[in-house]
């Protein structure tokens, strides 16, 4: 069984070998094209119910770009396939020109640049603000380097950076359990920055959030915008009108409507969605 | 390591008093047994002493119970397996250190194979004449089998109660397997009337104390190597990985890796208490490998509290002195007592009699204040 599947991808036309690419490889991605991630008809089933249904999405670099939809469209699903949690039952997924997501566990991935923040803020409760930035920093990962490991002057001052922006830098050696809902999600971002990511998967940053926290980060997103590419799952409207440039609505698993925040708000497909039957 | 062992003793203050701690027990017990005269006030019977030794060795496997488990989250209760492979490596090269004093007088087979009607040694047990080779075996033989089942059972992603069971099977398989006498360990009885070791005398006093002390060296080193490992960044990925596993996948750790590594450290702990404890006991046989071993060092590390590792140390010197008490007064109950004490300390010691002292010392403070 697994043979012919092996000599069937062997003989695709359109395969493209790894040893073809080494000069692309790397950690560096290739946004020669402009656009930084590739999704094209991805379709996921768990037990018969089609999360995802020939999704098909493009981002471009240093998009900052929101996602909407009602519960169950698919939102969460697409990000676990991002991020290899998931695999699809079909379709394609690269990042960039050169890395097949689809082919990348879960470490590979996030080595490539791709950093996730989750919907749930899940930082490291038991390990201070500092050790959290710490564990997220970028760099060699392998088990001989973290166990001789030193800190070095320019991480020190990249981690001190970090903290400035995420506004964390009196709570340093606070355990991250003891933070307020709102800090840790900032906790998050701001680990999700020491991965010095190229592409920033965001899952609703501003859910319990006072009006402030919220204000604080969507100007956080959006200045991040640019240098990274950000792709923000939000359900609070006020807040993706605040920041959106392109607005991707899913529903049922696929695209029903993209475009700038005013267009698609009106689209009356959008609306019955939204709205109800 | 110098290095290392200096910040510790700068930084850590309970281990370093454990540190401090055990120097001078081991030192005042060493001598309070050479200098004075049996019959002294002052002295510390050979017999005890054997025992103290014998807790350590039951400590260093705590505590490297307590380095997977306390940091790490990786309960595993077939611990003592690598224990009992560490043993029967030494047990071996003390089989071939008998010579031709066996009963059967053989020069190069021990006595059960030539019981057996054995005519050649087998291959496995070729080298381990030489003690440089076992001391290499008793560290290689727990690795091997820690890195294939630890390799096996990470990459699949078995964790919890899952990787609980098939770590029971495992030492119950091993225990089934040491039982047949064509394996070539000696069957049910084991191994066992050593004689001596590097040329000295096992029933000599000198010995005894002689292993008694690198006993609580090992002990030692082992804490030191473990709060290395703790304090490194890598010691930090691991409590990660303890809290939160897949978000620590996330962030780009190969958390197999990590779990592997950490997994067959710990089983080389485990594997050098074993080679101590043999030649104290004078015997391995394959009871060692009973489940239930595996399950008491947990108990060990629990009752003493997790996470900490002098905890796990403080919890098999308390929970094995307890035993060696009730054996001999309540034989009959020791096992009820044993289940009683796991229970009480999960119900009442979370955190272990280490958990207790901390909170009463914060009293304390408190009250100060």
């Amino acid at each position: 069984m697994k043979l012919p599947n092996a000599l069937e991808k062997f003989a695709d036309r359109e395969h493209v070998f790894d040893f073809v690419n080494t000069g692309t490889q790397g950690p560096k991605v290739d946004i020669s094209h402009n656009v930084i991630l590739y999704l094209e008809d991805i379709s996921v089933s768990f037990d018969g119910f089609k999360a995802l249904n020939d999704l098909t999405m493009y981002i471009g670099a240093g998009e900052l770009r929101c996602i909407i939809g009602p519960n169950g469209a698919g939102k969460t699903t697409m990000m676990d396939v991002i991020t290899g949690k998931t695999r699809p039952d079909t379709g394609t997924a690269w990042f960039g020109q050169s890395i097949n997501l689809l082919q990348k566990s879960e470490p590979e991935i996030a080595e490539a640049g791709i950093g996730r923040k989750f919907q749930k803020p899940t930082v490291f409760q038991m390990h201070s603000v500092f050790e959290n930035l710490e564990l997220a920093m970028a760099g060699n990962k392998s088990v001989w380097t973290t166990l001789f490991a030193r800190m070095t002057p320019m991480q020190l001052e990249r981690i001190n950076e970090v903290m400035e922006i995420i506004g964390l830098q009196e709570h340093q050696h606070a355990l991250a359990g003891s933070l307020s809902h709102g800090q840790k999600q900032w906790l998050e971002i701001g680990m999700l920055l020491m991965q010095n990511p190229t592409l920033l998967l965001v899952d609703e940053p501003v859910a319990g959030m006072t009006p402030q926290e919220t204000e604080r980060t969507a100007e956080l997103l959006v200045s991040l915008a640019g240098k990274h590419s950000v792709v923000v799952v939000e359900h609070d409207m006020d807040f993706v009108r605040s920041i959106a440039r392109t607005v991707t609505v899913l529903h049922e698993g696929s695209v029903l409507a993209e475009g700038p925040i005013d267009v698609v708000q009106n689209d009356p497909r959008v609306i019955e969605v939204y709205l109800g039957e | 390591m110098f290095a290392s062992l200096a910040s510790i003793l700068r930084n850590d203050r309970a281990t370093s008093v454990f540190l401090l701690l055990l120097t001078v027990v081991t030192v005042l017990a060493s001598l309070a047994n050479l200098l004075f005269p049996e019959g002294s006030a002052l002295h510390v019977s050979t017999y005890t002493l054997g025992l103290l030794g014998k807790y350590m060795t039951y400590a260093l496997l705590a505590v490297a119970v307590d380095l997977i488990w306390g940091y790490c989250g990786i309960l595993s209760l077939g611990h003592t397996a690598f224990f009992a492979l560490g043993g029967y490596a030494m047990g071996m090269y003390l089989m071939r250190q008998i010579g031709n004093r066996g009963v059967y007088g053989d020069p190069v087979l021990p006595d059960f194979m030539v019981f057996l009607n054995w005519d050649t040694l087998p291959w496995y047990w070729h080298g381990f004449d030489m003690f440089w080779f076992a001391a290499l075996m008793v560290l290689v033989a727990p690795a091997i089998l820690a890195f294939v089942f630890g390799w096996l059972a990470f990459r699949s992603r078995v964790t919890g109660v899952y990787f609980s069971i098939i770590t029971q099977a495992l030492t119950y398989a091993l225990l089934l397997a040491f039982f047949r006498n064509e394996m070539g360990f000696g069957g049910n009885n084991g191994l066992t009337d050593f004689k001596d070791l590097l040329g000295f005398d096992l029933q000599a006093n000198t010995t005894r104390v002689a292993l008694f002390i690198s006993s609580a060296v090992a002990l030692a080193a082992g804490v030191i190597a473990c709060r290395f490992i703790i304090s490194s960044r890598f010691g930090r990925v691991i409590q990660a990985i303890r809290d939160s596993e897949s978000r620590t996948r996330f962030i780009g750790y190969r958390v197999d890796n990590y779990k592997l590594w950490l997994f067959v450290f710990s089983a080389m702990l485990a594997g050098i208490a074993g080679a101590l404890y043999v030649p104290q006991v004078g015997i391995i046989n394959p009871g060692e490998f009973a489940p239930i071993n595996s399950i008491e060092a947990v108990v060990w590390v629990a009752v003493g509290g997790r996470g900490t590792l002098y905890g796990a140390v403080i919890g098999a010197f308390l929970v094995n002195y307890a035993k060696t008490y009730f054996t001999i007064a309540l034989p009959e109950i020791w096992l009820y007592a044993l289940g009683g004490l796991f229970v009480i300390s999960t119900l009442f010691l979370p955190q272990g009699v280490v958990g207790l002292m901390n909170k009463v010392m914060q009293r304390k403070q408190e009250a100060r204040v």
